[in-house]
This record gives structure tokens, sequence and C-alpha cells, in this order.
């Protein structure tokens, strides 16, 4: 199938008639995921927005349930939100991360409602990224720019149009809704040269990384490698797969609520015990974490390095600390058995 | 500036191959075009990293506080200012700390640069001093530097280090005085005006701190905001108050003490306007006592004296 780039904002306000939908729009110089109300609003084709895909599955700030205790008793009222969705031009590499955080939020102890929920209610349409980033290694971390892992359809631009690939069911039958022309083999010529085009130059090695870190935990050079870090919230709130969280208690007398609030690694109050024990005291242990949860602790449980590639927190971290330069000193050091 | 970085790591090496130092905290080239990052040296073969150029943007002085042994920083005007203001927090010991002081004329503004571009990538830069030349897939485009710098840059008066122990190239001329003109435009605007101006800014604030872990001056060893008995105040991003409430006590705990270095705004990934906040306070600290900070070794922080003469109009003076 194929959709003309000029067609687009109808066959999005065709959807929004049915779906809530997301899409890339402009606040000032960059892009962030909002719901939409004319598909003329969506900014498609820009490289990733600022935020990423995760924060609408997994808020920043998530009410939990709310409580409140009167005299006619305790009432609970536990929000669920299960709308449905179409997230639109989102890159594979934000796709792919929720692939990830299923992992997290949906395993044989866990299955959480929320975040589930707006999962299986949202139909995922990606777009194709015809030209990386300098900083996207995406292949490296076995993804790619055209990968349809967490997609339901995955869009390919040609130049005027986007060739539609159905990736599953679900794709398929918002695909059928819009009722789209079909591609002629030329479309499709042209979609296999864009991928072929497409080329992400920046390469991470994570040969031998793994078994680096299964033994560095008292290594020295995490010494050396935090020291610039200045322990703020910006990669790991930017990050797709980032997903630690904190559950406050947001009330007054006795009604309020329960919130989820992203949490950091990087932060001090992070693992901070009631007692007053803090099991990662330094800004060193914290950031040590960042990259053992990534490329050892995500590995050993679900077998799959907890990092996309998108190259977020390399763009926006203020002493341009770059994961990929961390990684390489990591596999360049002298491994040292754990003692 | 290839000049400079070739003297920096000159004067770096010679430091600790005398031993005079232990450590020399300086700027090397960083993983992205226009961006240093700092370097910590400690052999005269790491200090072979260092250099200069125009993306040196943090304030090197976040890194000096209470250092243990001998260090060395390669400071530019803002940063010696920020040392300066630490130094008499006692946060820095000044007899520990030699300073390589580098005039600076500015540091490039990469959201400038994106503006410019309209979001096209840069790959590589070519610094021809005034001029800067910005390449990437398929365009190369000149550029004025004095167009691209930080606007903090711009309104700076204190390129030239104000104390330091070695000077690297030249003084710079004496700039005329700022005017404060955004700052005066804001203030004239209605209460409400500035209130809807301000929950429209720190609607994108995503709560990561980093305006807070940038800034030399901030350095409570347990920040309000982290606080959890009590909790002074919401822990969640989502509440916009909240947003504003933190970066309004961050400010004001800054009157007196802030350098107007900008560090806190480069560092602030969601592009918000800090500056604004910053340097209202900048500008009262000026106008009600007549002071900036870190300007000097010899006089005190605005705040951290008084003086019957302090010119604020609630201090009836006999
Ligand atoms: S690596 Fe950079 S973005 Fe991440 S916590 Fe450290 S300073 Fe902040
Ligand atoms: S660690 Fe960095 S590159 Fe990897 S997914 Fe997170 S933000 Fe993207
Ligand atoms: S508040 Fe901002 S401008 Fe002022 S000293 Fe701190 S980082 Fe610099
Ligand atoms: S750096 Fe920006 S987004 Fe982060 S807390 Fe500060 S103002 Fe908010």
């Amino acid at each position: 199938m194929i959709v003309s780039k000029k067609d687009i904002p109808n066959l999005l306000d065709k959807m929004i008639a049915e779906y809530d939908v997301l899409a890339p729009v402009k606040k000032d110089n960059f892009t962030v995921f909002k719901p939409i109300a004319s598909g003329a609003d969506a900014v498609l084709g820009e490289g990733n927005t600022k935020l990423p895909a995760k924060e609408l599955f997994f808020p920043q700030s998530e009410k939990l349930f709310s409580y409140s205790v009167t005299e006619e008793g305790a009432k609970l009222d536990a929000p669920m939100d299960d709308k449905k969705k179409v997230l639109f031009g989102v890159r594979p590499c934000d796709a792919r991360s929720l692939k990830l955080l299923d992992n997290v939020f949906d395993n044989d102890k866990f299955q959480d409602p929320y975040y589930l929920t707006r999962r299986a209610n949202t139909v995922m349409v990606g777009i194709g990224c015809n030209m990386p980033s300098s900083t996207c290694f995406c292949t490296s971390v076995n993804s790619g720019p055209f990968d349809t892992s967490g997609l339901d359809i995955l869009l390919v631009d040609t130049g005027d149009a986007y060739v539609v690939e159905l990736v599953t069911d679900k794709g398929k039958a918002l695909a059928d809704q819009a009722g789209l022309a079909a591609a002629s083999d030329a479309d499709k010529t042209a979609a296999a040269a864009a991928k072929e085009a497409a080329v992400v130059t920046c390469q991470v090695n994570t040969d031998g990384l793994k078994a680096k870190l299964d033994v560095n935990f008292y290594d020295p050079i995490w010494e050396k490698i935090h020291e610039k870090c200045l322990g703020c919230g910006a990669c790991t709130y930017l990050c797709p797969t980032c997903h630690c969280f904190d559950i406050v208690d947001d009330a007054v007398d006795c009604a309020g609520c329960r919130v989820r609030n992203w949490d950091s690694c990087a932060f001090p109050l992070f693992t901070l015990h009631g007692s007053g024990h803090n099991p990662r005291t330094s800004n060193k242990e914290r950031y040590r974490n960042r990259i053992m949860h990534k490329f050892k602790y995500f590995v050993d449980n679900f077998n799959e390095i907890g990092c996309v590639g998108c190259g977020r927190c390399i763009k926006n971290c203020p002493v341009n600390m770059d994961i990929r330069v961390v990684l390489e000193n990591i596999r360049g050091s002298e491994a040292r058995l754990d003692s | 500036m290839q000049a400079i970085a070739a003297q920096v790591k000159e004067a770096a090496k010679k430091l600790l191959e005398d031993k005079k130092v232990d450590l020399v905290v300086g700027f090397a080239e960083g993983s992205l075009p226009l961006r240093g990052t700092p370097l910590f040296a400690r052999t005269p073969e790491e200090a072979d990293q260092l250099t200069w150029n125009r993306g040196c943007e943090n304030n090197l002085a976040n890194f000096l506080r209470k250092r243990e042994g001998k260090v060395a920083v390669v400071a530019k005007g803002c940063d010696v200012r920020s040392i300066v203001a630490l130094t008499k927090e006692n946060q820095i010991d000044r007899d520990n700390l030699y300073i390589i002081g580098v005039p600076c004329d500015g540091m490039i503004d990469r959201k400038k640069i994106g503006k410019l571009l309209g979001g096209k990538e840069v790959l590589a830069v070519e610094d021809q001093g005034d001029t800067i030349v910005l390449k990437g897939n398929g365009f190369s485009e000149t550029a004025k530097v004095a167009d691209l710098l930080h606007n903090s840059c711009i309104d700076c008066r204190y390129g030239n280090p104000v104390v330091y122990d070695a000077l690297i190239g030249e003084l710079m001329p004496e700039k005329a005085e700022e005017d404060f003109a955004e700052i005066k435009e804001f203030e004239a605007k209605t209460t409400a005006e500035r209130r809807a101006f301000l929950a429209e800014e720190f609607s994108k604030c995503i709560r990561c701190y980093a305006c807070r872990n940038a800034c030399p001056m901030c350095y409570c060893t347990e920040c309000f905001v982290d606080c959890s008995q009590p909790e002074w105040i919401g822990k969640s991003a989502a509440d916009v108050q909240d947003n504003i409430l933190f970066q309004a006590v961050r400010v004001f705990h800054g009157a007196g003490r802030c350098a107007d270095c900008g560090a806190c705004e480069r560092a602030c990934p969601m592009g918000i306007n800090l500056r604004l906040l910053t340097r209202k306070l900048v500008k009262d600290v000026k106008v009600l006592f007549n002071a900036e900070a870190g300007v000097s070794m010899d006089d005190k922080a605005a705040l951290a004296t008084f003086t019957a003469d302090d010119p604020e109009p609630f201090l009836v003076k006999e």
C-alpha cells in the first residue's frame, strides 16, 4: 500500500474521529509526541522527538489511584486509560524500546495494568529513518533504521509518499480501515532504494563488553569514568528504555492520590533506604548502575541489551558524557576480577 | 584558538611535571562538533588531551569544591567569578588552587546554530576566528561567530578573569555596561502576563535537575527538593506550580552569588529560559546593593554582609 504525503493530514483526521492520535508536534526547536486535534499538526520526518515514546505508556507522573476517607467511609478510585490510540510517526528505535520495556512491565512476576492496557490499545505506526543522525547507533544494538520489531505498520519515505508495510494484524486492520491504494512495483523499488541508501555511520562495538561488565564491578576505571558526570536526570529521563520509578502519596489530610514518578539512578535519593543507609553512596556507584543496568543486568534478566541506540543521552548530556566513548573505554580496559 | 589550546596544554603539563599540582581540570575535545568536555588530567600524558575551543561551555568551578590536594583549573572569565564566590564561601581553598586564566569573548550556543540551519545536523566545523564554517550532509555554511554566541556571553563584561595565577592569551578591551533590556521588558509585564509566561515556560520542565547540578553555586548537601521529611515540594513534574517553585527557590538562593555564567540554562535539555530568572536577581542585587558576584576577592557577598548604607528602601536609615 501507499499513501501520498499530501494525503496524510486527511488520513490522520479520519483516524482522529475514532482514535486518540498521538504524533510529533513542534515545541520550540524540538518535537514532542502530543495528542493532535488536526492531522495538519503532525510534524513528520524530523529526527527523534525530544522525549521518548515511553512517556505515552509509562508517563513521567502517573496517578495510580486516588483515595478519600469521609464520614461515609473510604473511597478508592483507580482510573484506567483504556482509550484507543494510534501512535503515528514513531521512530523504529523508540518502538523497539517498548518491546524491551514489555519485559519489565509484563513478566512471570509482574503485570502492570496501566502500561499493558495502553500497549494493548495502541496501534504503532512508525516511519523508517532515511537520514540517521550521527549519534544514532541502532544497528549496533540489534536494531536498525527500518526495524519493524515494535511496530504494527512501517512507513517508508520515498519522497512524495510513504510506502506502507504491514507488520501485524493490528496494523493491517488500521490500514484496511483507511482504504489505502496499492503500491506499484515502482513504489516498492523506491522503498527498497530508500532503505538501501540509509546508512547508520556510527558503530559501537559491544564485543566482549558483557564479559567485562560481569567482572569489573570494582574496577578503578569507574572512578575515572564518572568524574565529569553531574548526576542529573537528563540522560535517564530522555532515555527510551530507562524505566525506574518511585511511588509517592500526594495527600492532604484524608484525601490524596498515589502517584508513580520516574526516578533516576543518577539521583542521591535513588536507593536511599528508610534507615538512612544508601548502598550507592556516590556518583560513581550511580553512574556505574546506569551502564550495568543497560549492558549487564538487562542482558542477564532478559537476554537483550537495554539500549536502542537512539542517541538522546549523547545529544542532551550537559557535559558531553558520551555513552559510546564510555563503552569503548570499558571494553578497552583491563578486565579485573571482582574481589 | 589553536594557539591558546597549545599554551593551555603546555602550562598544564608543566604544572604536572613539576609536581606543583596533582590535578588539572580543563577541557578536552568532545565527541560532537563544537563540544568541549570536562577533563581531569593527573599526568602530563593525560594533559595532552587538553584543548580550548568555542565549545568549552561548562563552568568548571563546579568541579572544584572541597577538593583534596593541589588543583589547577583552566578557567574563563565566568568560571573565575564563580571560583571567587566559592572561595568566599569556604568551598575552595585559594592557596591550593592554581588558576590558568583564559580571557574569553564567548562560547557558541548550539541552539542558535540549530535555528540558523533549521535543524540540519552539523558534522564538522572550521573555526576561522571571527567566522565559523558549519558543515554537514550536502551543505557548508559560513556564519559570524558573534551571531552564535550564548546570550550570557554577549552580556558578560568579565571575559577577562578577575584573578589568575597564569594568563593565556590576550586581555580584552572593557565592554560597555549591560542594560538588562530583556529583564526590564519582563518587569514591565503585568503580574498575570508574567505568571502566564512562567507557566508556559515551566510546563516544559522535566525536573531532571541538570540546571541545579550544573551550577557551581548549588551545593547544598541536601537540596530542598530532595528532602522527603518534610516534603517541601511535590515530587511530580506534572505540576507546573511545583516546577516554578523549585526554580524560584533555586534562583533566590543564588541571589548575590550567581555570576550569571548561564551554565544552568545551557545544561537544561528542554531549552527553558532560565536566565530570565537568574538575571532578574542579578539585576536586583546590582540595583539594590550595587554588588556583583565574584568580581573581586575583597568585597563580601551582597547578602552575607550588612551596612547602614544599604540602599534597601525598606531599611530606615537615620
Ligand atoms: S551522564 Fe550527563 S546527562 Fe547523565 S547524569 Fe551525568 S551529567 Fe547528567
Ligand atoms: S542509553 Fe542513550 S542511546 Fe541508549 S537508548 Fe538510552 S538514551 Fe538512547
Ligand atoms: S544560577 Fe545559573 S547563571 Fe547563576 S551561577 Fe548558577 S549556573 Fe551560573
Ligand atoms: S534543567 Fe531544565 S528541565 Fe531540568 S529541572 Fe532544570 S529547568 Fe527543569
